[in-house]
């Protein structure tokens, strides 16, 4: 057998099908203001954002490595920026949510600097002081609000879409949106060159020592890109609560520590780990809420249990199984013609 | 010959992912010096691992004494008698020369080594015992290893490639030591790559080929040929 | 003299936060362990703390007997039950499960003793203080400094002059050579934790006689003491100490500019600090 009977692919029929499963999917929650109520379209939008920000947890963690616990920073960062920029700037609730996403390039770039000096755990916690600094920072900005905070004046608001129900569509189909995006994002972002370097070393320590230099500058990158886009999905989800205050935007709670059980229930270092996290969660959320803080302590354990008896996640486990993958990512190879026994 | 008191039998080993020891049967007899003999990758470190507990295996794989210890932890090891100076003599970097040696001592066995023997057997360590470990030269440090072994009071001492990186007048003190040292009832397990070395203190030898036992016989009487055909596996 | 004053009372609050860092530092040393549920640890041994006080009637610093044993035996068990899988060349696990325990005590807490802040009633010695060349300066915090100096002293006598350090030390050099000495890695990580847990036991109670807690404060506990480890420089101890009281100090004199800057101040002294020396001032483990 010669090797130009085998073709190496990254596409399997799985994917395919996947592919056109995924696009009726996706014209189906697009269509959702046409079909779904004013509740379940409330509870669909949080679940995109909430997909949003596991994707990019995933991205810095399951694939750059970047272990942060303080990605609060730039979601209340962003949500700020939101309330800032069209009260004090006049801007469009839209072009705000842009801007806050350049912003939060901006501001990622000192603070990357200054963290990346730490390594692995301790750069975690590093990334929780600079929530911290934030937070702190931003109660102390009497314009807005302070400790206290403020809320979206209705002039900004009413500037969205003039009804009621031309608002909850609008900010429906962002979230929606950035879903999309952030995923397309990083499925392209592994594809490229630098992505496949940082598989490269996440599957092969040898390799990292021999990349070096480009690696920290891959992950400077992901950092950075990851800041912004978090910080634009801040401002979208304070868009839709329209009231801010420090305790609220930097919570780690929220932005955080869900985000992580998200990625590590479904699986980390995946594309599909995500959705099905996001989804599982808010399967959880809400059969368990009433339990409160029980529900809080369940989801610790699962993760704890996940952590050590599966640490690939409920994907992991499924593709352990059955070798799928959604996401056409990494090459297998084929043979063009069927296989003889040598 | 009397019952060994190392006994593998049918020993299959893994040294990460790969297979490394087929089927290896080998005994040691009390007070016996046995050579291991095998070009690189031969599953030399690997037999080591084994026997010592860093690798585990299955319980009867492994019988020392009696005691089927083939699936036990070092530490579980270590308690039962087998002590190891490891390929590159592994030295606690953070402890003195001195708290390298007791480190060894702590298992607590009974015997006649202590603190005051091995500074007896290598005075220069006694100089240099509240230096960094890391401070002290090769050949040192290779003292320091086998004083550590030593300390446990082993019944079989292990001993992996102590020639490697060593400058030869070193490795002849080293090797002049040796009898003294084992010369106490102990048995002992030389791994060596330096063939003539290892048989001139040897009583009986093995030569691993790729993970399987090639050649064992008397070290006094086998023929140079007869090495080199199971070292490297040339007909 | 408010200056002195502001730098005293910061000097003296950086015990505390020794104390804080102290666990952390430990057990970062032997197992390189980082441990995100740090925090909420000190606080389970203030609550603990309150729990004994408020059922058998003893002064906080009595309850001390049986918190630091309670929460030692909590560290071993942890570390044996639960730690121990997750150590390894791959720091997520160990994060994500301490994570993970972080999110379990302090929702356990919220469950048991409710958000409502509490505090530990120490009598007089909350209010006591002695002057001292125009300043006053409390009984409580100089009694805290001295408890952290005394910890510190011990826990550096202990690494370096005891068999039980002796084998921290080891094991932290070379987990299979210490195998091969008789060291079972997995009880010396046990006892490596049950001490740490020992020493946030009196970080807790201290912490719960001076101010009032609720659940929700370990994270801000876990980060006081991170930054006091980074600013000593990792694996020395009395660099920790020094590391807290440089933190306090930052933190007085900001309180003392505003009151809004308290916190702000430490955390602004750190990333300084952390910009000019990333190993922090005194670093003895180069990472």
């Amino acid at each position: 057998m010669s090797t130009s009977d085998l073709q190496v692919t990254r596409k399997s029929p799985v994917t395919t099908v996947a592919a056109i499963l995924g696009l009726i999917v996706l014209i189906t929650l697009v269509a959702a203001p046409y079909w779904a109520g004013r509740a379940d379209m409330r509870l669909m939008g949080e679940i995109f954002l909430y997909l949003a920000l596991a994707s990019l947890w995933n991205l810095m963690a399951g694939y750059a490595g970047l272990v942060s616990v303080g990605q609060q920073a730039y979601v209340g960062f962003g949500g700020y920026m939101l309330f800032a920029l069209t009260m004090f700037g006049g801007l469009h609730p839209i072009g705000a949510i842009a801007v806050a996403g350049v912003l939060g390039a901006v501001i990622a770039l000192p603070v990357a600097f200054l963290i990346f000096r730490l390594r692995g755990a301790y750069f975690a916690i590093g990334t929780w002081v600079i929530a911290e600094v934030f937070r702190l920072s931003f109660a102390q900005v009497s314009a807005l609000g302070g400790g206290s905070g403020s809320s979206l004046p209705v002039g900004i608001v009413r500037s969205l879409a003039s009804s009621r129900a031309g608002r909850e569509h609008l900010s429906y189909w962002l979230a929606l949106a950035s879903a999309v995006i952030v995923i397309a994002a990083v499925y392209f972002f592994m594809r490229s060159r630098s992505g496949l370097a940082l598989m490269a070393i996440r599957d092969n320590e040898m390799a990292a020592g021999s990349l070096g230099i480009e690696i920290w500058r891959t992950k400077f990158i992901v950092y950075i890109v990851t800041s912004a886009l978090t910080a634009m999905i801040g401002a979208l989800i304070f868009l839709q609560k329209l009231r801010i205050s420090p305790d609220a935007a930097f919570s780690v709670n929220d932005w955080t520590a869900f985000v992580i059980f998200i990625v590590v229930i479904g699986g980390i270092g995946t594309i599909e780990g995500p959705i099905i996290g996001t989804l599982v969660f808010f399967l959880l959320r809400e059969t368990l809420a009433d339990l409160g803080t029980i529900y809080l302590m369940v989801l610790g354990v699962v993760a704890i249990v996940l952590m050590l008896k599966a640490p690939k996640g409920i994907w992991g486990l499924i593709r352990s199984r059955f070798d799928l993958e959604l996401f056409p990512l990494s090459y297998r190879v084929k043979p063009n013609k069927p296989l003889r026994k040598c | 010959m009397p019952e060994p008191i190392l006994k593998i039998s049918g020993l299959d080993a893994f040294y990460e992912d790969f297979q490394a020891l087929y089927g290896i049967d080998l005994e040691v007899a009390q007070g016996e010096v046995l050579a291991i003999i095998g070009a690189n990758g031969a599953g030399k470190t690997t037999l080591m691992r084994s026997i010592s507990g860093l690798t585990q295996n299955k319980a009867d794989m492994v019988t020392f004494r009696g005691d089927r210890i083939g699936a036990l932890r070092a530490d579980e090891v270590a308690e039962k008698g087998i002590a190891l100076v490891p390929e590159g003599r592994q030295l606690f970097p953070s402890l003195s020369v001195e708290e390298n040696l007791l480190i060894g001592g702590q298992i607590g066995r009974k015997g006649p080594w202590s603190l005051s023997a091995v500074y007896e057997l290598f005075p220069i360590l006694q100089e240099r015992r509240n230096q960094q470990s890391t401070s002290l030269s090769g050949g040192q440090q290779q003292m320091v290893a086998i004083g550590r072994a030593l300390m446990a009071n082993p019944d079989l001492i292990l001993f992996d490639e102590i020639s490697l990186g060593l400058a030869p007048i070193i490795i002849k003190d080293i090797y002049a030591a040796l009898p003294g040292i084992i010369g106490e009832g102990m048995s002992a397990l030389i791994v060596e790559q330096d063939i003539t070395k290892a048989l001139s203190v040897s009583q009986r030898f093995y030569c691993l080929q790729e993970g399987r036992v090639s050649l064992e016989g008397a070290s006094a009487t086998v023929a140079r040929e007869d090495i080199s055909r199971a070292y490297f596996g040339v007909e | 003299m408010d200056w002195v004053n502001a730098v005293v009372q910061g000097t003296l609050l950086g015990g505390l936060y020794a104390l804080f860092a102290a666990g952390l530092s430990l057990i970062f040393g032997v197992m390189r362990l980082v441990n995100i549920a740090h925090g909420d640890f000190i606080v389970l041994g203030a609550y603990l703390g309150l729990s004994v006080t408020t059922l058998l009637g003893l002064h906080p610093l009595v309850a001390l007997l049986l918190v630091v044993p309670a929460m030692a035996l909590i560290g071993y068990v942890l570390q044996r039950g639960i730690l121990n899988q997750t150590l390894g060349k791959d720091i997520l696990p160990p994060l994500l499960v301490t994570f993970g325990l972080s999110v379990i005590i302090q929702n356990g807490l919220l469950e048991v003793y409710s958000a409502d802040p509490q505090k530990m009633n120490a009598g007089a010695l909350e209010t006591a203080s002695v002057p001292l060349g125009g300043l006053s300066l409390g009984v409580l915090p100089v009694l805290t400094f001295g408890i952290a100096v005394a910890v510190i002293a011990s826990l550096q006598w202990m690494f370096y002059s005891t068999a039980l350090g002796r084998a921290f030390r080891a094991t932290s050099d070379n987990q299979e050579i210490a195998q091969l000495m008789g060291l079972n890695r997995r009880h010396i990580f046990g006892l490596a934790m049950a001490l740490a847990l020992g020493v946030t036991a009196i970080a807790g109670i201290l912490l719960g006689i001076r101010t009032s807690f609720d659940p929700s404060i370990g994270g801000g506990r876990l980060i006081f003491g991170f930054e006091a480890v980074i600013i000593g420089g990792l694996g020395n101890l009395w660099g920790t100490l020094i590391g807290g009281v440089i933190l306090g100090v930052a933190q007085t004199i900001g309180a003392k500019i505003d009151p809004g800057w308290q916190l702000l101040a430490g955390h602004i002294v750190f990333l300084a600090i952390l910009a000019v020396r990333p190993n922090g001032l005194f670093p003895r483990i180069n990472e």
